[in-house]
Protein backbone atom coordinates (compact mmCIF):
# COMPACT_ATOMS: atom_id res chain seq x y z
CA UNK A 1 0.00 0.00 0.00
CA UNK A 2 2.70 2.46 1.20
CA UNK A 3 4.65 1.39 -1.37
CA UNK A 4 2.07 1.98 -4.33
CA UNK A 5 1.74 5.40 -2.79
CA UNK A 6 5.26 6.10 -3.35
CA UNK A 7 5.52 4.52 -6.63
CA UNK A 8 2.68 7.10 -7.42
CA UNK A 9 4.19 10.10 -6.55
CA UNK A 10 7.97 9.29 -7.64
CA UNK A 11 6.58 8.36 -11.02
CA UNK A 12 5.16 11.30 -11.24
CA UNK A 13 7.36 13.99 -9.20
CA UNK A 14 10.25 11.63 -9.42
CA UNK A 15 11.27 12.16 -4.99
CA UNK A 16 13.64 9.20 -5.13
CA UNK A 17 16.73 11.51 -6.16
CA UNK A 18 15.69 13.90 -3.48
CA UNK A 19 16.13 11.59 -0.22
CA UNK A 20 18.95 9.75 -2.17
CA UNK A 21 20.41 12.86 -1.82
CA UNK A 22 20.38 13.08 1.74
CA UNK A 23 20.10 9.68 2.85
CA UNK A 24 22.44 7.70 0.83
CA UNK A 25 26.06 9.08 2.31
CA UNK A 26 29.47 7.47 3.54
CA UNK A 27 29.90 6.62 6.86
CA UNK A 28 33.87 6.22 7.08
CA UNK A 29 34.91 3.77 9.25
CA UNK A 30 36.43 5.83 11.76
CA UNK A 31 33.63 7.79 12.59
CA UNK A 32 31.62 4.24 12.50
CA UNK A 33 30.95 2.43 16.58
CA UNK A 34 29.81 -0.52 15.38
CA UNK A 35 33.83 -0.25 13.96
CA UNK A 36 36.16 1.35 16.90
CA UNK A 37 33.54 1.74 19.73
CA UNK A 38 35.72 5.34 20.77
CA UNK A 39 33.97 6.30 17.82
CA UNK A 40 31.11 7.48 19.46
CA UNK A 41 32.31 10.43 20.30
CA UNK A 42 31.12 11.36 17.00
CA UNK A 43 27.86 10.98 17.52
CA UNK A 44 27.62 14.41 19.85
CA UNK A 45 26.84 16.35 17.06
CA UNK A 46 23.36 14.06 15.98
CA UNK A 47 22.61 13.95 19.20
CA UNK A 48 22.81 17.88 19.66
CA UNK A 49 20.72 17.94 16.84
CA UNK A 50 18.51 15.25 18.15
CA UNK A 51 17.56 16.98 21.30
CA UNK A 52 17.30 20.10 19.55
CA UNK A 53 14.24 18.59 17.17
CA UNK A 54 12.98 17.73 20.60
CA UNK A 55 12.70 21.04 22.00
CA UNK A 56 10.90 22.46 19.03
CA UNK A 57 8.76 20.24 19.15
CA UNK A 58 7.63 20.15 23.25
CA UNK A 59 8.03 24.42 22.54
CA UNK A 60 5.38 24.39 19.86
CA UNK A 61 3.10 22.59 22.17
CA UNK A 62 4.08 24.60 25.15
CA UNK A 63 3.01 27.51 23.60
CA UNK A 64 -0.54 26.22 23.45
CA UNK A 65 -1.06 26.81 26.91
CA UNK A 66 2.07 29.26 27.66
CA UNK A 67 1.13 33.64 27.71
CA UNK A 68 3.75 35.59 28.22
CA UNK A 69 2.40 37.87 31.14
CA UNK A 70 3.27 39.15 34.08
CA UNK A 71 -0.04 38.08 35.62
CA UNK A 72 -0.64 34.87 33.97
CA UNK A 73 2.97 33.30 32.86
CA UNK A 74 3.48 31.52 36.30
CA UNK A 75 -0.21 30.45 36.66
CA UNK A 76 -0.25 29.30 33.00
CA UNK A 77 2.92 27.58 33.59
CA UNK A 78 1.07 25.96 36.89
CA UNK A 79 -1.72 25.00 35.11
CA UNK A 80 -0.39 23.43 31.90
CA UNK A 81 1.94 21.51 33.95
CA UNK A 82 -0.70 20.19 36.71
CA UNK A 83 -3.89 20.21 35.29
CA UNK A 84 -3.02 19.30 31.68
CA UNK A 85 -2.50 15.44 30.33
CA UNK A 86 1.50 14.84 30.27
CA UNK A 87 1.81 18.48 31.14
CA UNK A 88 4.76 17.27 33.78
CA UNK A 89 5.91 15.41 30.67
CA UNK A 90 6.06 17.81 28.14
CA UNK A 91 7.09 20.34 30.28
CA UNK A 92 9.84 17.82 31.88
CA UNK A 93 11.26 17.43 28.30
CA UNK A 94 11.64 20.89 27.29
CA UNK A 95 13.04 21.71 30.72
CA UNK A 96 15.69 18.96 31.01
CA UNK A 97 16.24 18.90 26.98
CA UNK A 98 17.35 22.67 27.44
CA UNK A 99 20.09 21.29 29.85
CA UNK A 100 20.88 18.09 27.43
CA UNK A 101 21.36 20.06 24.34
CA UNK A 102 24.01 22.72 25.78
CA UNK A 103 25.97 19.77 27.45
CA UNK A 104 25.83 17.42 24.03
CA UNK A 105 26.65 20.68 22.32
CA UNK A 106 29.85 21.48 24.00
CA UNK A 107 30.82 17.54 23.95
CA UNK A 108 30.41 18.26 20.11
CA UNK A 109 32.46 21.40 20.01
CA UNK A 110 35.45 19.57 22.49
CA UNK A 111 35.58 16.41 19.63
CA UNK A 112 35.59 18.62 16.51
CA UNK A 113 38.37 20.45 18.48
CA UNK A 114 40.30 17.30 19.76
CA UNK A 115 40.21 15.60 16.44
CA UNK A 116 41.55 18.95 14.66
CA UNK A 117 38.58 18.68 12.53
CA UNK A 118 38.05 22.72 12.51
CA UNK A 119 41.44 22.93 10.39
CA UNK A 120 41.50 24.02 6.58
CA UNK A 121 39.06 23.30 4.86
CA UNK A 122 36.05 23.58 7.50
CA UNK A 123 37.36 26.99 8.99
CA UNK A 124 33.69 28.32 8.26
CA UNK A 125 32.09 25.49 9.77
CA UNK A 126 33.52 25.79 12.99
CA UNK A 127 32.52 29.81 12.76
CA UNK A 128 28.71 28.77 12.00
CA UNK A 129 29.18 26.38 14.84
CA UNK A 130 30.22 28.77 17.32
CA UNK A 131 27.32 30.97 16.11
CA UNK A 132 25.30 28.20 16.72
CA UNK A 133 26.50 27.89 20.71
CA UNK A 134 25.93 31.48 21.32
CA UNK A 135 22.55 30.91 19.34
CA UNK A 136 21.47 27.95 22.17
CA UNK A 137 23.03 30.04 24.56
CA UNK A 138 21.13 32.65 24.33
CA UNK A 139 17.65 30.32 23.96
CA UNK A 140 18.80 28.97 27.20
CA UNK A 141 18.89 32.27 28.47
CA UNK A 142 15.73 33.54 26.83
CA UNK A 143 13.88 30.75 27.98
CA UNK A 144 14.81 30.82 31.78
CA UNK A 145 12.88 33.93 32.21
CA UNK A 146 9.60 32.06 30.75
CA UNK A 147 8.55 30.40 33.77
CA UNK A 148 8.30 34.06 35.47
CA UNK A 149 9.20 32.23 39.03
CA UNK A 150 11.65 33.83 41.58
CA UNK A 151 14.67 31.96 40.01
CA UNK A 152 13.65 33.11 36.72
CA UNK A 153 13.41 36.92 37.47
CA UNK A 154 16.71 37.12 39.58
CA UNK A 155 18.95 35.08 37.64
CA UNK A 156 17.56 37.93 34.55
CA UNK A 157 18.19 40.51 36.92
CA UNK A 158 21.77 39.10 37.10
CA UNK A 159 22.14 38.79 33.49
CA UNK A 160 21.10 42.35 32.33
CA UNK A 161 24.08 43.31 35.13
CA UNK A 162 25.94 41.35 33.17
CA UNK A 163 25.19 43.32 30.48
CA UNK A 164 25.23 46.46 31.79
CA UNK A 165 28.73 45.92 32.69
CA UNK A 166 30.30 46.04 29.09
CA UNK A 167 31.97 49.30 28.48
CA UNK A 168 30.60 51.89 26.89
CA UNK A 169 27.31 50.20 25.09
CA UNK A 170 26.44 48.52 28.78
CA UNK A 171 23.66 50.93 29.25
CA UNK A 172 22.06 50.72 25.74
CA UNK A 173 22.53 46.35 25.69
CA UNK A 174 20.62 46.38 29.47
CA UNK A 175 17.94 48.46 28.20
CA UNK A 176 17.54 46.62 25.10
CA UNK A 177 17.04 43.62 26.40
CA UNK A 178 14.89 45.01 29.42
CA UNK A 179 12.51 46.65 27.25
CA UNK A 180 12.88 49.40 29.38
CA UNK A 181 13.82 50.42 33.48
CA UNK A 182 13.10 47.15 35.06
CA UNK A 183 12.91 43.49 34.51
CA UNK A 184 8.90 43.62 34.21
CA UNK A 185 5.96 43.12 31.44
CA UNK A 186 7.81 44.24 28.38
CA UNK A 187 10.98 42.26 29.33
CA UNK A 188 8.78 38.52 29.77
CA UNK A 189 6.85 40.09 26.04
CA UNK A 190 10.22 40.71 24.38
CA UNK A 191 12.33 37.53 25.78
CA UNK A 192 9.67 35.54 24.57
CA UNK A 193 9.60 36.95 21.04
CA UNK A 194 13.26 36.20 20.81
CA UNK A 195 12.99 32.78 22.23
CA UNK A 196 10.64 31.56 19.97
CA UNK A 197 10.70 33.46 16.95
CA UNK A 198 13.92 35.50 16.22
CA UNK A 199 16.70 32.83 17.66
CA UNK A 200 14.85 29.47 16.25
CA UNK A 201 14.69 31.05 12.72
CA UNK A 202 18.82 31.97 13.23
CA UNK A 203 19.06 28.64 14.51
CA UNK A 204 17.35 27.20 11.38
CA UNK A 205 19.43 29.22 8.78
CA UNK A 206 22.60 27.94 10.55
CA UNK A 207 21.99 24.76 11.30
CA UNK A 208 21.42 24.95 7.26
CA UNK A 209 24.93 26.34 6.46
CA UNK A 210 25.93 23.72 9.32
CA UNK A 211 24.95 20.96 7.20
CA UNK A 212 25.19 21.83 3.79
CA UNK A 213 28.99 22.34 4.90
CA UNK A 214 29.35 19.16 6.06
CA UNK A 215 27.82 17.04 3.33
CA UNK A 216 30.07 19.18 1.18
CA UNK A 217 33.24 18.68 2.82
CA UNK A 218 32.64 15.31 4.32
CA UNK A 219 33.61 13.87 7.83
CA UNK A 220 36.79 14.90 7.76
CA UNK A 221 39.83 11.82 8.28
CA UNK A 222 41.04 10.02 11.38
CA UNK A 223 43.58 11.31 13.62
CA UNK B 1 11.87 -9.17 -2.73
CA UNK B 2 12.39 -12.53 -0.98
CA UNK B 3 14.82 -14.73 -3.17
CA UNK B 4 12.90 -17.92 -2.34
CA UNK B 5 9.90 -18.79 -0.88
CA UNK B 6 9.42 -17.14 2.78
CA UNK B 7 13.12 -15.91 3.31
CA UNK B 8 13.56 -12.62 3.94
CA UNK B 9 16.31 -10.51 2.81
CA UNK B 10 18.83 -9.33 5.28
CA UNK B 11 17.84 -6.00 3.93
CA UNK B 12 13.90 -6.41 4.34
CA UNK B 13 14.93 -7.52 7.97
CA UNK B 14 16.86 -4.35 8.81
CA UNK B 15 14.46 -2.08 6.99
CA UNK B 16 11.55 -3.38 9.70
CA UNK B 17 13.68 -3.72 12.29
CA UNK B 18 14.32 0.15 12.22
CA UNK B 19 11.51 1.10 11.03
CA UNK B 20 10.08 -0.59 14.10
CA UNK B 21 12.54 0.42 16.66
CA UNK B 22 12.49 4.16 15.09
CA UNK B 23 8.85 4.59 14.96
CA UNK B 24 8.66 3.35 18.60
CA UNK B 25 10.63 5.74 20.12
CA UNK B 26 9.15 8.74 17.53
CA UNK B 27 5.60 7.49 19.40
CA UNK B 28 7.03 7.84 22.90
CA UNK B 29 8.26 11.62 22.03
CA UNK B 30 5.29 12.24 20.32
CA UNK B 31 2.23 10.82 22.08
CA UNK B 32 2.62 12.88 25.36
CA UNK B 33 2.80 15.99 23.49
CA UNK B 34 -0.22 14.95 21.01
CA UNK B 35 -1.99 13.88 24.21
CA UNK B 36 -1.13 17.21 26.01
CA UNK B 37 -2.62 19.17 22.75
CA UNK B 38 -5.87 17.36 22.94
CA UNK B 39 -6.66 17.08 26.64
CA UNK B 40 -9.17 19.94 26.36
CA UNK B 41 -11.54 17.59 24.54
CA UNK B 42 -10.65 14.66 26.80
CA UNK B 43 -11.82 16.81 29.47
CA UNK B 44 -14.83 16.16 31.68
CA UNK B 45 -16.73 19.39 32.05
CA UNK B 46 -17.43 20.14 35.66
CA UNK B 47 -21.00 20.64 36.49
CA UNK B 48 -20.70 23.94 38.22
CA UNK B 49 -22.08 25.22 41.16
CA UNK B 50 -25.62 26.38 42.08
CA UNK B 51 -25.59 30.37 42.95
CA UNK B 52 -28.65 31.92 44.92
CA UNK B 53 -30.58 33.22 42.27
CA UNK B 54 -33.58 35.29 43.87
CA UNK B 55 -35.90 35.15 46.67
CA UNK B 56 -38.56 32.58 45.97
CA UNK B 57 -41.45 34.64 47.15
CA UNK B 58 -40.53 37.56 44.33
CA UNK B 59 -41.34 34.81 41.36
CA UNK B 60 -44.37 35.56 39.57
CA UNK B 61 -46.55 34.28 36.58
CA UNK B 62 -44.96 36.59 34.42
CA UNK B 63 -41.45 36.06 33.51
CA UNK B 64 -38.96 38.64 34.88
CA UNK B 65 -35.27 38.78 33.60
CA UNK B 66 -32.80 38.32 36.51
CA UNK B 67 -28.97 39.28 36.18
CA UNK B 68 -26.78 37.38 38.56
CA UNK B 69 -22.70 36.47 39.14
CA UNK B 70 -21.32 33.23 38.94
CA UNK B 71 -17.57 32.49 39.98
CA UNK B 72 -16.32 30.87 37.00
CA UNK B 73 -13.17 29.26 36.18
CA UNK B 74 -11.44 29.32 32.97
CA UNK B 75 -8.28 27.54 32.99
CA UNK B 76 -5.72 29.56 34.86
CA UNK B 77 -8.27 32.71 34.62
CA UNK B 78 -10.66 32.98 37.45
CA UNK B 79 -13.38 35.55 37.09
CA UNK B 80 -17.04 36.59 37.94
CA UNK B 81 -19.45 35.63 35.21
CA UNK B 82 -22.53 37.95 34.72
CA UNK B 83 -25.71 35.51 33.48
CA UNK B 84 -29.26 36.42 33.33
CA UNK B 85 -32.25 34.35 33.30
CA UNK B 86 -36.05 34.83 32.58
CA UNK B 87 -37.74 33.00 35.73
CA UNK B 88 -41.40 32.76 35.85
CA UNK B 89 -43.71 30.65 38.21
CA UNK B 90 -46.56 28.09 35.77
CA UNK B 91 -49.81 27.82 36.80
CA UNK B 92 -49.22 24.39 38.88
CA UNK B 93 -46.71 26.16 40.60
CA UNK B 94 -43.74 25.25 39.16
CA UNK B 95 -40.46 26.99 38.42
CA UNK B 96 -39.04 28.07 35.11
CA UNK B 97 -35.49 29.40 34.78
CA UNK B 98 -34.84 29.59 30.69
CA UNK B 99 -31.71 31.03 29.31
CA UNK B 100 -32.34 34.27 26.86
CA UNK B 101 -29.59 32.79 24.43
CA UNK B 102 -31.36 31.92 21.28
CA UNK B 103 -31.24 29.22 19.67
CA UNK B 104 -30.78 30.23 16.44
CA UNK B 105 -27.57 31.94 16.71
CA UNK B 106 -27.01 32.97 20.07
CA UNK B 107 -28.31 36.71 20.31
CA UNK B 108 -30.23 37.84 23.36
CA UNK B 109 -33.94 37.25 23.73
CA UNK B 110 -36.29 39.04 25.46
CA UNK B 111 -39.81 38.80 27.02
CA UNK B 112 -42.35 41.09 25.73
CA UNK B 113 -39.90 42.95 23.42
CA UNK B 114 -41.88 42.63 20.35
CA UNK B 115 -44.84 44.91 21.68
CA UNK B 116 -47.07 43.42 19.19
CA UNK B 117 -46.62 39.83 21.35
CA UNK B 118 -46.60 40.74 24.94
CA UNK B 119 -46.59 36.67 25.72
CA UNK B 120 -43.32 35.78 23.39
CA UNK B 121 -39.59 35.98 23.73
CA UNK B 122 -38.02 37.82 21.17
CA UNK B 123 -34.80 37.68 19.22
CA UNK B 124 -34.09 40.52 17.59
CA UNK B 125 -31.17 39.32 15.35
CA UNK B 126 -33.77 37.22 12.90
CA UNK B 127 -36.71 37.74 14.36
CA UNK B 128 -36.78 34.51 16.20
CA UNK B 129 -39.69 33.59 18.90
CA UNK B 130 -40.54 31.32 21.68
CA UNK B 131 -43.95 31.05 23.58
CA UNK B 132 -43.38 31.55 27.30
CA UNK B 133 -42.30 28.13 27.79
CA UNK B 134 -39.36 28.61 25.80
CA UNK B 135 -40.57 26.34 23.06
CA UNK B 136 -39.65 27.79 19.63
CA UNK B 137 -42.22 28.93 16.84
CA UNK B 138 -42.34 27.18 14.01
CA UNK B 139 -41.51 29.14 11.15
CA UNK B 140 -39.16 31.86 12.81
CA UNK B 141 -35.07 31.02 12.44
CA UNK B 142 -34.96 29.02 15.66
CA UNK B 143 -34.77 25.45 15.98
CA UNK B 144 -35.26 24.10 19.24
CA UNK B 145 -36.22 25.71 22.71
CA UNK B 146 -34.84 27.41 24.62
CA UNK B 147 -32.35 26.16 27.53
CA UNK B 148 -33.54 25.29 30.70
CA UNK B 149 -30.85 26.13 34.01
CA UNK B 150 -30.81 23.50 36.42
CA UNK B 151 -32.24 24.65 39.53
CA UNK B 152 -32.80 24.18 42.90
CA UNK B 153 -35.49 25.48 45.74
CA UNK B 154 -33.73 25.84 49.02
CA UNK B 155 -34.75 28.02 51.94
CA UNK B 156 -36.67 30.19 50.28
CA UNK B 157 -34.41 31.08 47.28
CA UNK B 158 -33.99 29.95 43.82
CA UNK B 159 -30.86 28.48 43.13
CA UNK B 160 -30.03 28.16 39.20
CA UNK B 161 -26.82 25.93 37.84
CA UNK B 162 -25.92 25.84 34.31
CA UNK B 163 -28.29 25.99 31.06
CA UNK B 164 -29.24 22.56 30.01
CA UNK B 165 -30.57 22.37 26.18
CA UNK B 166 -33.94 21.15 25.41
CA UNK B 167 -33.27 20.31 21.88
Amino acid sequence: MLQKIYDWVDERVDITPLWRDIADHEVPEHVNPAHHFSAFVYCFGGLTFFTIVIQILSGMFLTMYYVPDIINAHASVYYLQNEIAHGQIVRGMHHWGASVAIVMLFLHTLRVFFTGSYKKPRELNWVVGVLLFFVVLALGLTGYLLPWDMKALFATKVTLQIAESVPVIGGIAKTLLAGGEIVGASTLARFFAIHVFFLPAALFVLLGAHFLMIRKQGVSGPL
Amino acid sequence: MAQNGSKVTRRQFLTYTLTGVGGFMAATLISPMVNFAIDPVLKKSGAGDKVKVMSLDDITTEPQRVDFKKQTQDAWYEFEETLSAWVYKTDSGEIVALSPICTHLGCQVSYGADPTRPNEYFCPCHFGRYEKDGTNIPGTPPTAPLARYEKEEKDGFLYLGSPISQK
